[in-house]
This record gives structure tokens, C-alpha cells and sequence, in this order.
């Protein structure tokens, strides 16, 4: 099982969505997240002085894929979540040891 | 005689003035940082329970009581006692005069709660309600006295309709002694001191702008012709200084921003505050106009010269102060009242700055030390790093989401404000 982050552009969330639906996904987390990449920030003037802001507003995206499902998900990211232009963002992919549905206690890949 | 629309106008105005002050409190709350807006909306709205009860006591006394060598009002009306139904003998003839000392009371109440902008998020709430007592007898009301209550300023022949120099320029030369006093605020200089809630400080200069009816066309103290041109020359004089301000503004910043449309308001409110009993319209779009482009000039010199006038409070109430006063002694006209401007009115106006700069200055560094002797006027820097709200008033402005903690149990209910750091925002352990 693996853990797909990807921090993408806030205005692309649903496509993003919607494209991981349709390869299959049941569940995701979403996060409002902040940072810097090579997208510059901008500069805001509050009664003539001005300010750097170098943190862009991102979305962090969490979706736990079976081995087997991880490049269908990693592409339908990729394919939605593309614009083109700098700061589209980022996909980690990183191994999951564990993963317990709360409610029922079921474990692995039945969990997901 | 009491007259029924004089009484309604005036009293009506007092309401507007009273609105004012927390108007400001939103005004400058929403400029200071999330963790001090609580702290900065408190020292606008304690002034309205400090003030109000000393100028019952004796405050009203000592700026409208009988004049006593020009200098202070006698004791006659402590306890406003007489000051009832009848009118007063001497100021506002056709109304109560507990109308007139109520309308009063409202300029009183929002000085003081104008310095605080200059040393925002860096005072100490003891040591604040102490200053703005001693304040508020010691210098609001000997000056008040001076140009409205029989006294000397009022007997040369300064003209001052509505609050000019006893709210702004005495306000904002009492803001520059309390920046160089209290010195600016940590990180000034290096940290983004962003303003957490603009909204908030448009809908505050938005409560500013409605009130200064009642401020400017009441003190006409009847409903009448003056009170009409007051409250023309105050609508567009404050509209000019939107534009006065945004066009510097966006060529030497590049956009036109809310803050600065709000702020330019206020400036042009601040300037036809002395000259809206005794100019023309055309005359009130031009002091608004300077007065907008000044004051951005100003506020934008001080980024430069790196004081901390925190919310710009010598930037536009002290600088709009003195380009309203000096224009009102070049730009009154007999076509609205009884004074023509010209070089011997300025005279008489720069005197009324001189002295009202002068006195509020040196008066408010006084009790600035005196004050500071006995409580502190400045938080501690762990207070000042935690933020007036948690540690002067143990609250917290917003609140999102759980944060842990509960109910406090009966014996630990004192939360111990000695302690540093100051207490955490996750709550105090249930048991």
C-alpha cells in the first residue's frame, strides 16, 4: 500500500477529485496548506508599506492506493491537476505499513 | 428657552458622537494583529465607562463650569448638578443643558481613544485606564475649556467649529509623545505588522463618517441653516480626501487599496472638523483634497523615518488637524458665518496649533511618567509576544475548531497573569 500526497492549486481540487473517482478511489483528505516552491509569492501595501508574502496558498491531497492502483492514481493527478504553468505542485509517494478501518477493525487493503 | 428641534438635532448628534467610539475601536481594531484586536477595541470601549464617570464627577465642571481666569472652569457643576432641563445661561441656549453636557461628553470619550493607535498593541490596560483618567481632567478638559468654555484660546479669536484642536490636534500631539515614550513595538522593522481584519476597517470608517454628522453639523447646536452647511462641507470634504489619497497612493504604489480609501476618509473628516461651520462646498472639496494627499504623504514620510506610529494617528489626526485648522483661517467665508479668512485669522489659527500642540505634548509625556512610575504603560515583552488579548483580558478575539480543555474547577478558577509565558491557549487542565 502506498500514501499519494499531492499539494496542488486550490482552484484544481475538484478536478482532482473528480479524476481520482472515476480510477476507482473511495476516500481522500484534504488539507488547506501553504508553502514555497519555485512559484514566486506577492507583495501586499498596507498604507504604503509593503510586504513580501513568499507563502502561495496550496491544497495538500492524502489517498492511500493498494500497489497496484498507485499509477492510476498518480496519473489521473497529474492529468487533472495540470495547468501548465509554474506552482502546479507536487506528488510524494511514500510506503503505508498499516491501515485499520476504525469502525469495523478491518486491516490492509480491506480497510482502504 | 428650550427649542423642541434644536433639543431633537442635538440630542440626536450626541448619539451619532457616542456611536463614533466604537466605531474606531473596529476602525483601528481591524489594523492591529489577530492576537491584540480584543485589547486595541477595549481601550476604545473602556473610554466610554472611564470618561463618561469622571465627567459626571468633574470633568464637565472643569471644561464648561464658570471660567476662572480663562484657564479651567469652576467646580459649579460637579456631580452635574444643575445641569438639567433648563439650559445653560451661556452655551446652547435652546437646549437642556444636560443635552449640551451630554453632547459634550462624546468628544471627550473618543479623544483619548484616538491616541491609542499610535502605540497599539504594546500598552498596558492598567496603566492605559489610569493615563486616560488623568488624561481626560488634565489635558482634554482645560483645553476644551480653553476654545469652548469662556477661555483664553476662545477670547483671540481662533476658530475651531467643531473639535479641530481639542480632539485632533490634541489627540494626535498626544499620540506623538506617547510613540517616543513608549518606543515602537518588538520586531518594528523586520516582522509584517499586517492588518488582520480589513473589513472591519472599512466598516469602522464607514461608523467614523456617519457619527461626524452629528460631530460637525451638531455643533451647530440647533437644527438649523448652519447645521446644514456643516454637514454639507463634512460629506464632501471627506469624499474629496478619498480621491486626495488614492491618487498619490496608486502612482507611487501602484493600486489604489480599501485601507487607503478608508484612511484618506478619516483624514478629510479630521480636516473640515474646524472649518465645517465657516466654508463654502467648494472650499470644504478643496480641504478635503489637501487633506487626503497630505496626510498620504505624511503616513508615507514616517514609513522612512521609522516611527511607530503604529495606526497613523500623528500621520492623519495631527497632520489633518493642522491643514484643517490652517485652511479654516484661509478659507472661512462671510457667505456661511460671521469670520472671513485671511492672513490675520491664520495668525490666530496658528497660535490655537502652536499652543495645543505644545501644551498636549509636554502635558502628556508628564503623565506618561507619572503613570508609568506607578503601573507600567508598557507590557512585558512575553505579554507583548503573547498579545494584549490572552494577556491583559484572558480572551481571545476568534476561535476555530476544538481546542482541548474544558471547564476549570472551582479552586483554579484564578488564572495567575504573574506567571510568564502567559497562559497557554490550549486551556487549563480539567479535573
Amino acid at each position: 500500500m502506498k500514501l499519494v500526497v499531492a499539494i496542488i492549486k486550490p482552484h484544481k481540487l475538484d478536478e482532482v477529485k473528480e479524476a481520482l473517482r472515476s480510477v476507482g478511489v473511495a476516500g481522500l483528505t484534504v488539507t488547506e496548506a501553504q508553502g514555497f516552491g519555485r512559484q514566486r509569492g506577492h507583495t501586499e501595501v498596507y498604507r504604503g508599506a509593503e510586504y513580501q508574502v513568499d507563502f502561495v496558498p496550496k491544497v495538500k491531497v492524502e489517498v492511500v492506493a493498494d500497489d497496484d492502483q498507485v499509477q492510476g492514481v498518480v496519473d489521473a493527478i497529474l492529468k487533472s491537476a495540470r495547468t501548465g504553468k509554474i506552482g502546479d505542485g507536487k506528488i510524494f509517494v511514500v510506503p503505508v505499513e498499516q491501515v485499520h478501518r476504525i469502525r469495523t477493525g478491518e486491516m490492509g487493503p480491506d480497510a482502504i | 428657552m428650550v427649542d423642541s428641534g434644536d433639543t431633537a438635532w442635538v440630542l440626536a448628534s450626541a448619539a451619532l458622537v457616542m456611536f463614533m467610539t466604537p466605531g474606531l475601536a473596529l476602525f483601528y481594531g481591524g489594523l492591529v494583529r489577530t492576537k491584540n484586536v480584543l485589547g486595541t477595541i477595549m481601550q476604545s470601549f473602556i473610554a466610554l465607562g472611564v470618561v463618561s464617570v469622571l465627567w459626571v464627577l468633574v470633568g464637565y465642571t472643569l471644561a464648561f463650569g464658570p471660567d476662572r481666569g480663562g484657564v479651567i472652569g469652576g467646580l459649579t457643576f460637579w456631580g452635574l448638578r444643575g445641569v438639567a432641563g433648563a439650559p445653560s445661561e451661556v452655551y446652547a441656549t435652546t437646549v437642556p443643558h444636560a443635552a449640551f453636557s451630554m453632547y459634550q461628553l462624546m468628544f471627550a470619550i473618543i479623544t483619548p481613544a484616538l491616541i491609542t493607535g499610535a502605540v497599539a498593541e504594546r500598552m498596558r490596560f492598567s496603566g492605559y485606564v489610569l493615563f486616560l483618567g488623568l488624561w481626560s481632567l488634565l489635558v482634554y478638559a482645560p483645553l476644551a475649556h480653553w476654545v469652548w468654555g469662556g477661555g483664553w484660546l476662545g477670547d483671540l479669536g481662533t476658530l475651531d467649529f467643531a473639535g479641530g484642536t481639542v480632539v485632533h490636534i490634541n489627540a494626535g500631539a498626544a499620540a506623538l509623545a506617547a510613540i517616543l515614550y513608549l518606543g515602537p513595538r518588538r520586531g518594528f522593522g523586520r516582522e509584517a505588522f499586517v492588518p488582520h481584519n480589513v473589513p472591519m476597517v472599512i466598516t469602522g470608517a464607514a461608523i467614523l463618517w456617519f457619527g461626524w454628522f452629528g460631530f460637525n453639523a451638531g455643533s451647530a447646536l440647533g437644527a438649523n441653516g448652519l447645521a446644514a452647511t456643516a454637514f454639507t462641507a463634512t460629506h464632501v470634504a471627506t469624499a474629496a480626501a478619498i480621491l486626495g489619497w488614492l491618487i498619490p497612493e496608486t502612482i507611487r504604489h501602484g493600486r489604489p487599496t480599501t485601507i487607503g480609501a478608508a484612511t484618506g476618509a478619516v483624514a478629510g473628516l479630521v480636516a473640515i472638523t474646524p472649518a465645517a461651520g465657516f466654508v463654502e462646498p467648494w472650499a470644504a472639496v478643496l480641504i478635503g483634497l489637501v487633506a487626503g494627499a497630505v496626510c498620504f504623504a505624511a503616513v508615507d514620510l514616517k514609513a522612512r523615518l521609522r516611527y511607530d506610529d503604529s495606526l497613523d494617528v500623528v500621520g492623519v489626526h495631527l497632520v489633518g488637524g493642522i491643514v484643517g485648522a490652517l485652511l479654516t483661517g484661509v478659507l472661512a467665508s462671510t457667505a456661511v458665518n460671521a469670520f472671513a479668512g485671511g492672513i490675520d485669522q491664520l495668525g490666530k489659527q496658528a497660535v490655537g496649533v502652536g499652543v495645543t500642540l505644545a501644551f498636549s505634548f509636554l502635558a502628556t509625556l508628564l503623565i506618561l511618567k507619572v503613570v508609568d512610575v506607578l503601573v507600567g504603560v508598557r507590557v512585558t515583552e512575553d505579554e507583548e509576544i503573547t498579545g494584549l488579548d490572552l494577556s491583559q483580558h484572558a480572551e481571545v478575539g476568534y476561535t476555530f475548531g476544538e481546542r482541548g480543555g474544558g471547564v476549570v474547577a472551582e479552586e483554579d478558577a484564578t488564572v495567575d497573569l504573574t506567571q510568564a509565558p502567559a497562559p497557554s491557549l490550549a486551556g487549563k487542565e480539567t479535573r
